[in-house]
């Protein structure tokens, strides 16, 4: 008799796949092991980190019990705002925001007016949103857009007057100085003998488009389809304070470029002037030169510059000067080399700044240069010098009001402009560092 | 666009508008005035009843509607006046530049400011003078109760040295406790660092309502300083500082003859002669202030006498409730006192 040989499968000793892994100790994941290998590692770890919750519950829970749990948010005055009063204790107290709040945003802005500031933020934000996206196609005519119409729109709507005069002026100014640009030209061309006709012929062109313009624009006959004008003292409140850091922040990049560049220059009368203006405007205080220009100019002059004028001209030179070193930093930092190899392809100096060693100095100092505008947004607030409140003026105006005089009015409006500063200038250092990563192809880990 | 670009053309000019502007003939403030349409009018910062914006952003105040009665007078519409929002180390600055022409903001009459400053007090509109605030609790009806007391005060203001004169000259012992502005000030008193706060009465009142319980504390009656707060203009155009001062001067008028604007148009048929002049009936004054013959007329059609303008602005039925005092009329028992007009 023999075995049935069944056909079994050959017996393996060894397994045909790997073991499923036992999970990790449970103190090792989740946010046991998380936490363990992170806040509390070592004696020294977990007091630290005690402390510091303390510490942060304190801080968070503070201003949290402060701005929403005790707070008040309806009410007609003070007396809404008075622990007696409600019987309890009071946080904030937000009706008076809401009160002020016209005062806040748009100053002494004519209320009928105010559509004219709104119009201007809806439309700046318009043209700045996609600007800021880099995705977003046709940049160079969002810039042209934003930053040649929108500032004579803005000015427009904002100060009123003729609507058409403005861009006349500006589109005269620029036909003019083309036009005796290409006059310069022909001239010049003249002498070895390159000259054509054709430079001449839109030159005059030009000049008399320029011309005519400021002819219309004197003649008065575009003032007919005008806004109503609100002078600037009218202005106030976030208005101001957008307005003066809108005009510091565009205007420094351009002026500090310029004025850096002259300090390095080879040319001894640029280079003198720029170190002077450097020197001189970042030796003397804003708020001095403020002063001066608004209670000293008008006693020299017949009619003196309007006051924001004033403001925006200081503000702009002054932001450009301190612009000017931070740029210099970034161009110290560039290799010869650089500048060497730009030679040695022949280009010329303005092809190899704007080419080759503008763009990786600008990209160096972006934290810089970021930090100039931050300090410059809150800058915003000497503009009080020249009597012209700003967002924090109203607001320190606005205590003084004795329907809202209260124990907790002075905290709850400075947690309120608190909160405004706070998200302009976390929005600024948050794209500021968006851009960095996105620049900072060369030096990527 | 071309006021900005004209005002450029002015700053590099600057050297060029400084001679054009000597060889000017000096023109009147009065002149300016007319021609530019509006009185610029200093202002404070923000001072309860005295001057501050309301919250639809008009300027309301004691010191704001002195600026509105010069607006009447001259154009016969209150709302022709700009107001400059100063502060109280710019304020003088701002008018002997030329950049305000009147300054109405409480600013106290000294013979510094009125020399050497190159200024004019035109009149005392308001008169003030440091104060103590207590708890009613302590039981204190004077100052001079006040021996071993600590006193909340601000630091660096003459407030600081007259508390001091004040318990020396009376052999009072105190403890100061000193704070660097007014709202830390009236804090620590709130929270019940010290048992007196003091500064100057008017502000006493405002600063008042920013206590939790204001019906605990009471002011003491004693005033330690002397305070005259008036509208300021700049040495050198006496017709001006004229009708400055006899804008204020009108206003006291009205009240002691019981012109309001209420009973204007009753007061406009009276056979009374002293009240015929003032209203320009009788005589022309106010043509030879430079201003129309109805000047007191419109004054008070617009803004009121200086008792409406005080009641509505800092008076008992305001939430400062200040009472009449120092600043009532002469006859009756305070130094409110106008020259004649006649």
């Amino acid at each position: 008799m023999t075995m049935p040989n069944a056909p079994t499968a050959p017996v393996s000793f060894t397994r045909g796949e790997i073991l499923q892994a036992a999970p990790p100790p449970a103190s090792l994941v989740g946010p046991i092991g998380w936490m363990r290998a992170n806040l509390f590692s070592s004696p020294l770890q977990a007091l630290l980190t005690v402390v510091g919750a303390y510490i942060a519950y304190k801080l968070v829970w503070t201003f949290v019990d402060f701005t929403i749990i005790r707070a008040v948010w309806t009410g007609a005055d003070r007396d809404a705002c008075l622990d007696e009063k409600v019987g309890r204790s009071v946080g904030a107290c937000w009706p008076f925001v809401w009160a002020k709040f016209g005062q806040f945003m748009y100053g002494f802005y004519p209320l009928d007016s105010r559509w004219r500031v709104d119009l201007t933020g809806i439309v700046a934000i318009v043209l700045l949103v996609p600007l800021l996206i880099p995705s977003v196609p046709h940049k160079a005519l969002n810039a042209v857009l934003f930053f040649g119409a929108f500032p004579i729109l803005a000015f427009n709507l904002l100060y009123g007057g003729s609507i058409i005069n403005p861009w006349l002026v500006v589109l005269g100014w620029i036909a003019i100085v083309a036009g005796i640009g290409l006059l310069v030209a022909y001239l010049m061309g003249r002498a070895d003998g390159s000259a054509s006709d054709a430079i001449l012929k839109y030159g005059a062109g030009a000049l008399a488009v320029g011309v005519a313009a400021m002819v219309l624009v004197r003649s008065g006959m575009f003032a007919a389809p005008a806004l109503p004008v609100v002078e600037t003292r009218q202005w106030g409140g976030l208005l101001v304070t957008l307005v003066v850091a809108t005009v510091g922040i565009v205007a420094a990049l351009p002026i500090g470029v310029a004025l850096a560049l002259g300090r390095r220059s080879k040319m001894p009368i640029i280079r003198f002037l720029s170190v002077a203006i450097i020197e001189l405007v970042r030796g003397v205080p804003l708020i001095t030169v403020l002063f001066f220009a608004t209670y000293m100019l008008p006693l020299f002059l017949e009619r003196s510059p309007d006051a924001m004028v004033r403001v925006l001209v200081g503000v702009s030179v002054f932001s450009g000067a301190y612009m000017a070193e931070t740029i210099r930093g970034g161009l110290q930092a560039i290799p010869k080399g650089q500048f060497e190899g730009a030679m040695a392809l022949g280009l010329n100096y303005p092809r190899m700044m704007g080419l080759i060693v503008m763009p990786q100095a600008l990209k160096l100092v972006i934290p810089g240069i970021v930090n100039a505008f931050i300090g410059l947004f809150k800058d915003t607030t000497l503009v009080s010098i020249v009597a012209i409140f700003d967002l924090l003026g109203g607001m320190r105006a606005g205590f003084t009001d004795p329907q809202w005089a209260s124990p907790v009015t002075l905290y709850t409006g400075f947690a309120f402009a608190g909160i405004i500063y706070f998200a302009f200038c976390y929005f600024m250092s948050r794209y500021s560092i968006f851009v960095e990563n996105r620049l900072n192809t060369g030096r990527r880990r | 666009m071309k006021r900005i670009v004209s005002t450029l053309a002015l700053g590099a000019a600057l050297g060029l508008g400084a001679t054009a502007a000597l060889a000017q003939a000096p023109s009147t403030t009065l002149r300016n005035i007319q021609n530019k349409g509006f009185v610029q009018c200093g202002v404070s910062q923000g001072l309860a009843g005295f001057s501050q914006p309301d919250s639809a952003g008009n300027w309301t105040g004691l010191d704001v509607d002195f600026c509105r009665a010069l607006a009447a007078a001259i154009f016969n519409d209150p709302s022709k006046v700009r107001f400059s929002p100063l502060s109280a180390k710019d304020r003088f600055t701002a008018l002997q530049s030329g950049e305000v022409d009147v300054l109405s903001r409480n600013s106290t009459w000294t013979i510094q400011r009125d020399t050497s400053l190159g200024l004019n007090f035109a009149g005392i509109n308001y008169y003030d003078g440091q104060g103590f605030l207590v708890r009613k609790s302590l039981n204190v009806k004077s100052a001079r109760e006040l021996s071993g007391a600590s006193v909340c005060v601000q630091t660096g203001t003459t407030t600081e040295l007259n508390v001091a004169d004040f318990f020396r000259t009376n052999n009072l012992k105190f403890e100061p406790v000193v704070f660097a502005t007014a709202d830390e000030t009236i804090k620590a008193y709130d929270a019940g660092r010290c048992d007196v706060f003091t500064t100057d009465a008017s502000g006493l009142y405002a600063e008042r309502v920013k206590l939790a319980k204001p019906d605990d504390h009471m002011v003491l009656p004693e005033i330690i300083s002397k305070e005259p707060l008036g509208p300021v203009v700049r040495h050198g155009d006496d017709q001006w500082f004229d009708i400055v001062k006899w804008t204020h001067f009108a206003m006291i008028t009205a009240e002691e003859l019981n012109i309001s604007k209420a009973n204007l148009d009753q007061m406009l048929q009276s056979t009374n002669p002293e009240i015929r002049r003032t209203l320009g009936a009788e005589g022309n004054f106010g043509e030879a202030l430079g201003l129309s013959r109805d000047w007191v007329v419109r004054i008070v059609r617009h803004v009121g006498n200086y008792a409406e303008v005080f009641d509505r602005n800092v008076g008992p039925s305001t939430r400062l409730g200040i009472s009449r005092g120092l600043n009532a009329l002469w006859n009756k028992g305070g130094l409110q006192y106008a020259p004649p007009i006649r």
